[in-house]
């Protein structure tokens, strides 16, 4: 891997956001949007707080780190989806740029994108419903980790499945995350589920995650055995969808869909 | 002396589709080979494959003496191409998509070689604008400016001057012809203008169906098919296709 290939890339993207409005509201205006409204029910739901104890942390922490890991796929697929919308797989695969170093851009862009949201919701929920989100403590860190890794395998699938079938595929960069979301166990216990959905749950890193975080929320300390669980079923599946990327390109030249990804 | 690029039975097929059939040629340092044919004749399957971006069916490409699907990144660090028909990123302006492309390519002193560029091709009135407001000259010129600038050893083009007034082509192909001699650049070089690839190359090739089915020079060519000129070729292949 070469760091110039990674940073021409890198930088490429980073020019888009000196001018785009729209990729601005991507990182401020989305995201507080989101907190806004989720922060709204969650004050409404404190009326029960009696019924409900501890919404306000479940609630708010959870969607924090939910946009975590979103915005770590977004990262990934939108910027493989900018270089189609502009014409630029070929300029780029053309070049010595090889599939690894592509993707290793997109993943820093993606903790760059997670980096900015993560500020500007940390500070909302701040100002405006006085939570901290650091009251999870040193668990908070490799939570984030961790779902920062399994947006980036949902970002690299999505990315492969628009790669092999074009433009048809769009929508799946913002449709695919959601396909994860009621077995990530965002906003609810994972015994909420029906039992054979449980298995598959548990299976999902996020699952694993989001259970560690409503532990230590009721007062658990470090979940290790779920950060466990989910650092080894990240690793496992990133090294699985980056061997999955490498095939469907392989496939994509052999094919010739790459000079025509995005007709 | 080793020819730069070696095309050996280059063969692609689309499910029964045969774009490419067989192709075989080669390019020596310094020399303009022109890659002549109607549409759907393979062209740009060939670019492709040269590329990188395709992979061939059968046959082999050897570029330096070297393996293209062995040694990818190292040939293609030596190759760049511009063509008509793609784009650059539209929301970066002229000169931060050459910063980029340099970047690429792990050139040096990048500053000092955008410049240089920018003032061979006449791009100083737009290399702050941004490249969707580029006119499609502009643009064309953008995209060899970015093949150029990297200082290859092989260049690709594919209908370079397509979109440019004469003015401005009679002085890229002046520009070619000049980084031709001084650095031994060799170019592989389409164009449907047929005075255009008379003057610009040193050899022909004309693909039909993916076949190769004439090569020589331009007179050569001519001269074979008992015509007056490489139009008078052209039409007769196409037509008879």
């Amino acid at each position: 891997m070469k760091f110039h290939r990674i940073h021409a890339l890198i930088t490429r993207h980073l020019f888009l956001y000196k001018r785009s409005l729209p990729r601005l509201m991507e990182i401020f205006y989305w995201p507080f949007l989101d907190l806004v409204v989720w922060g709204f029910i969650t004050v409404y739901l404190m009326k029960f707080q009696g019924q409900l104890p501890g919404v306000v942390t479940f609630f708010l922490g959870a969607l924090i780190l939910w946009d975590v890991l979103f915005r770590a796929q977004q990262g990934i697929t939108i910027s493989f989806l900018e270089e189609i919308w502009s014409r630029n797989l070929m300029n780029l695969f053309a070049s010595p740029l090889k599939p690894s170093e592509f993707l290793a851009a997109t993943m820093a862009l993606s903790v760059f994108k997670v980096a900015m949201v993560s500020c500007v919701m940390v500070a909302a929920a701040y100002f405006f419903y006085s939570y901290n989100v650091f009251m999870i403590g040193l668990s908070l860190v490799p939570f984030v980790l961790n779902l920062i890794i399994t947006g980036w395998i949902i970002g690299v699938l999505t990315t492969s499945l628009i790669m092999r079938f074009g433009q048809e595929a769009e929508v799946l960069a913002w449709g695919m995350v959601f396909l994860f979301q009621p077995i990530s166990c965002v906003f609810y216990p994972i015994e909420i589920l029906p039992k054979w959905l449980q298995a598959i749950a548990w299976a999902n890193p996020a699952t694993h995650v989001f259970e560690g975080m409503r532990g230590v929320l009721s007062g658990g300390s470090l979940p290790v055995a779920h950060l466990g669980w989910a650092t080894g079923l990240n690793l496992l599946y990133l090294a699985t969808i980056i061997g999955v990327f490498h095939w469907t390109f392989n496939i994509c030249k052999e094919k010739g869909l790459l000079v025509r990804v995005g007709e | 002396m080793l020819p730069i690029v070696q095309v050996q039975g280059l063969t692609k097929k689309f499910g029964d589709f045969t774009a490419v059939d067989g192709v075989s040629f080669e390019i020596k340092q310094g020399e303009i080979l022109g890659l002549l044919g109607p549409n759907g004749a393979g062209k740009t399957t060939t670019f492709q494959m040269l590329l990188g971006l395709v992979t061939p069916t059968a046959g082999s490409i050897r570029m330096f003496g070297k393996d293209l699907a062995m040694h990818r990144e190292e040939i293609l660090s030596q190759v760049n191409f511009s063509s008509t028909y793609i784009s650059m990123p539209y929301s970066l302006t002229a000169e931060e998509n050459l910063w980029v492309a340099a970047k690429l390519y792990g050139l040096s002193d990048i500053a000092r070689r955008i410049d240089e560029v920018v003032k061979k091709l006449e791009m100083e009135e737009f290399r702050h604008k941004l490249t969707r407001k580029l006119s499609s000259g502009q643009m064309t010129r953008l995209t060899l400016a970015k093949a150029i600038l990297t200082e290859p050893k092989i260049l690709f083009l594919d209908e370079p001057t397509a979109s440019l007034d004469p003015d401005i082509a009679h002085k890229i192909r002046a520009l070619l012809k000049d980084v031709r001699r001084s650095a031994g650049l060799s170019i592989l070089y389409t164009s449907h203008n047929m005075r255009e690839m008379e003057e610009m190359s040193d050899r022909i090739i004309f693909l039909q169906k993916g076949k190769v089915v004439a090569q020589g020079t331009a007179q050569e060519i001519t001269e074979r098919f008992g015509q007056r000129d490489l139009e008078d070729v052209f039409l007769k292949l196409a037509r008879e296709s």
